[in-house]
């Protein structure tokens, strides 16, 4: 038996109305990658949040290595103290300041400060952990992937002995992944346990040893990486047999030859974004897709048609006839709707209740002088939580306070609410459950069915390959590659991102 | 079976009292019953309201109540205009009276032309109503194109109307200090033969005004959206910039009435000693409100509360005889603690003390609230 760096026995915590863990055991042992995983709502941030200090247990007993007697968290500056760290899917260093100056600050009670000392200390650090930044550069000058590395390497510093990775890799690319993954296994070799947070399966199986599964609060069990294959985590996830995740397709693919109608065609268009000029057309009832890496102008691509960017020139056709599209509020009238990548940032309004935030954008299409009544406001809410099973404690509830997922839902009501004839779905499954993804999935198709024309844009490969039934492919904002039918295959789409040298070999 | 209907009533009552203290508007409610409470146990009579006559001998209201509803006028009507700068700008205007004194400026400007004591008005009241708005207006459009469209902080931007918006209004009167005839005084004091102040009924008819525009119009939810998460609004086909500019505009309106009304009370405008500091007071009604002073949500109701709780507050200390130097501090002094109780950290230490006492009543009774999923 490994040595045990960290034990959570019989922890409960419950929030008004909802219990959020019940009973729940949780053991990470040294040099472990420990995958944390359950569906959104299941207990893991209440979880992480308990063992930050952020919440504190009502009962049962955390017990660290090397102190005889169970520890009480609880604030986070007491976690970071017994060796507990954290670095979440936001980063939460200041981007403001040096790499150096992160790496320190807070940690000291130094009057003195020799900074030149520091800087070299910083140096050093990051090149044995093989991080590409340099101790004087500006934090916000690193890519996201650099600054999670810092605050990595900051932990570390600190001598934490449990390291927790809160979402890591959602806004990272594939290269920047596997960077950290390096780096994460580094650490693991080095005896850090590490805490993995994810929603992404395919990371789980390549990094981790160990899987806690959490279901409803409860703990579902702990097991070994090779003893659990992945339809078997997704069903204990859910908690029942998963059938239909692999046989969703899109089966309208063959059919766009009968539905020749044109919704949406771009032509030369470009935006301030610094998009090149792009063509673009879809029809009736298609489910496109832009793939390629993060930065490559999918989103680029999008906001130029919806009229999020400034758009510099190129024209846009609807039906056949040519509009300008200016502002988002036009390109709603013209039956766009637009679900936005970021979803904190560019989608919900955070302390808005859920009812509010569904019918903003019809609100606001609507017109200043037509408010909706409540009871209007009210049914529409209603009707969609329903639909989309939208799970949320009322209408009037914050939409902040709902899971990733359910926020989700709320937005992608808000612009069903709209009866779009083309929607923009960016990135609709980030950072969200499986249940939900495979929901909003299903919803894709099941709207495209009835005519709908999507544009559904993610990092994922495979959920594009299950949803669209053709794939734009683009690099460095441009469109390099337009891939459909019996070509729709990973291999295939990988190659066309990565561009010509990689199809040659090394050559 | 009994005790089951008893608790169930218990219950019942129990979460009618729970929604009660939770509503947005208790603690700036309680504040103000609270001090009206002290006031009456200073001075029992302080509730009474009688009739009695004015100099001309035509029939009013006296009493302190009315004294405070009829002064807190001014206050109230610029906390309505705070309150939507505030949520959708995440800022304060902090040059409402200055720019007070140059709408009441241009009032009296139009009302006396170039005399110091004419005979007669001008100009229609009606007339130097609308241009005192107006001027009011155009300093809110100043300091909302400095917000929205120059992006600057909204303390530094209405810092410029703040510093120069008292001499602007002495130049508005062409350096004189005219008093109007005292026809004019009807709007800030009584008219004649009606005993209510008329400053009560513009109170009235601006919050009516208010409401119905909130409940018409999307002003409330635009405003709330933009203050919330501007980006994701402007996704959503609003214009951030305009509502920040027209939330501005609005509460120079606001400013404008207000200025009226100021100057109808003596009928006079000193534009360097009017309404001195009056600025603080706004955004003190509309922290006091619940408002958060960073913007995002706004509680109109509170905000109104909040103004009539400062004026409340300003007249107890006058009727104490508090030295007049001396009423900052005491004012000072009361606020620090409204302001306190109304801490998010302290809100959450006194809801965590009271599922604490809860959860131990429950304990007792040994009944459990949760249903365990098996």
């Amino acid at each position: 038996m490994q040595n045990a760096v960290l034990r959570m026995r019989g922890i409960y915590k419950s929030f008004p109305g909802v219990r959020a863990l019940q009973n729940v055991d949780f053991r990470l042992c040294e040099g472990e990658i420990h995958a944390l995983m359950g569906e959104n709502g299941a207990g893991k941030s209440t979880l992480i949040k308990v063992l930050t200090g952020v919440y504190v247990k009502e009962s049962g007993e955390i017990n660290l290595k090397g102190l005889d007697k169970p520890v009480t968290i609880k604030s986070p500056q007491e976690a970071q103290k017994l060796g507990i760290s954290t670095v979440y899917q936001e980063i939460t260093l200041c981007p403001n300041l040096t790499v150096a100056e992160n790496m320190f600050i807070g940690r000291t009670d130094e009057l003195i400060v020799n900074w030149k000392k520091r800087i070299e200390k910083t140096n050093v650090i990051l090149s044995s952990l093989g991080i590409p930044a340099k101790a004087t550069q500006q934090l916000s000058s690193c890519s996201i992937a650099v600054q999670q590395m810092v605050a990595i390497a900051r932990a570390v510093d600190m001598e934490c002995k449990v390291l927790i990775l809160d979402e890591p890799t959602s806004s990272l690319d594939d290269q920047e992944v596997s960077k950290l993954f390096s780096l994460m296994r580094d650490l693991r070799d080095r005896g850090v346990g590490i805490i993995f947070v994810t929603h992404f399966l395919d990371q789980v199986y390549e990094v981790c040893d160990k899987i806690t599964v959490l279901r409803n609060g409860e703990l579902v069990g702990e097991y070994l990486i090779r003893d659990l294959p992945r339809v078997e985590l997704v069903s204990k996830m859910l908690g029942k047999e998963l059938g239909d995740l692999s046989s969703l397709h899109n089966e309208t693919a063959c059919d766009i030859a009968r539905q020749q109608e044109i919704v949406i065609e771009a032509n030369e268009l470009s935006s301030d974004s610094g998009i090149k000029p792009f063509n673009f057309k879809t029809c009736k009832g298609e489910v496109t897709g832009f793939a390629g890496l993060l930065g490559s102008g999918r989103s680029e691509c999008v906001r130029a048609i919806f009229g999020a960017d400034h758009v510099t020139g190129g024209e846009i056709k609807i039906h056949g006839e040519s509009v300008r599209i200016t502002s988002p509020l036009k390109a709603m009238k013209k039956g766009i709707g637009y679900l936005s990548e970021d979803r904190k940032r560019d989608g919900i309004i955070g302390d808005l209740s859920v009812r509010e935030n569904m019918i903003l954008a019809l609100q606001v299409m609507r017109g200043f002088f037509k408010p909706f009544s409540k009871a209007q406001a009210q049914a529409f809410a209603d009707e969609y939580i329903k639909i989309l099973g939208i799970k949320t404690a009322s209408a009037d509830t914050p939409i902040s306070s709902l899971s990733g997922g359910n926020q989700q839902k709320v937005i992608l009501a808000r612009w069903l609410l709209t009866h779009p004839d083309y929607l923009i779905l960016d990135e609709p499954t980030r950072g969200i459950d499986i249940g939900t993804k495979v929901d909003i999935q299903k919803l894709v198709l099941k709207l495209a069915e009835e005519g709908m024309s999507i544009t559904f844009i993610s990092s994922e490969i495979e959920e594009m390959l299950r949803t669209c039934s053709r794939l734009i492919v683009m690099r460095d904002l441009n469109i390099v590659g337009e891939i459909k039918g019996e070509d729709m295959t990973q291999d295939r789409i990988m190659h066309t991102i990565a561009g010509g040298a990689t199809t040659h070999g090394d050559s | 079976m009994a005790t089951h209907d008893n608790t169930i009533n218990h219950a019942r009552s129990a979460s009618i009292i729970r929604s009660i203290v939770k509503h947005n508007i208790f603690i700036p409610c309680a504040f103000l019953i609270l001090l009206l409470l002290i006031n009456i146990f200073i001075n029992p009579g302080f509730l009474k309201v009688s009739m009695g006559t004015d100099s001309n001998g035509h029939p009013v209201l006296i009493g302190n109540l009315i004294n405070i509803l009829s002064n807190a006028t001014e206050l109230v009507i610029l906390a309505i205009g705070m309150t939507l700068v505030t949520a959708s700008s995440k800022g304060q205007d902090i040059s409402v009276g200055a720019t007070l004194a140059i709408s009441g400026g241009v009032v009296m400007r139009v009302l006396c032309g170039n005399e110091t004591q004419p005979s007669s008005l001008h100009a229609p009241i009606i007339v130097a109503l609308l241009l005192g708005c107006l001027a009011g207006m155009a300093c809110g459009a100043f300091n909302g194109i400095l917000v929205s469209r120059f992006k600057i902080q909204p303390m530094i931007a209405t810092l410029i109307l703040f510093t120069a918006g008292r001499s602007i209004a002495s130049m508005a009167m062409g350096g004189l200090k005219p008093k109007a005839v005292s026809s004019f005084g009807y709007y800030g004091n009584f008219i004649p033969g009606f005993p209510i102040p008329t400053p009560i009924l513009i109170t009235v008819l601006v919050i009516i005004i208010t409401m119905l525009v909130l409940k018409f119009t999307n002003l409330g939810l635009y405003t709330r959206a933009v203050g919330v998460n501007a980006k994701a609004s402007s996704l959503n086909g609003l214009n951030p910039s305009l509502i920040k500019f027209l939330t501005f505009v609005v509460l120079g309106l606001c400013v404008g009435i207000a200025g009226f009304v100021q100057s109808s009370r003596v009928q006079t405008v000193n534009p360097f000693t009017i309404v001195p500091s009056i600025e603080m007071d706004v955004i003190l009604a509309v922290a006091l409100g619940g408002n958060s002073l960073g913007g995002g949500k706004f509680n109109m109701t509170g905000s109104i509360i909040g103004a009539y709780t400062i004026q409340t507050l300003t007249s107890m200390l006058m009727t104490l005889n508090v030295n007049t130097n001396a009423v900052p501090v005491f004012k000072a002094a009361i606020i620090v603690i409204l302001v306190v109780i109304q801490a998010p950290i302290v809100k959450a230490f006194f809801s965590a003390l009271m599922a604490d006492l809860k959860s131990k009543n429950n304990r007792g009774k040994g009944d459990d609230t949760y249903v365990v999923v098996e």
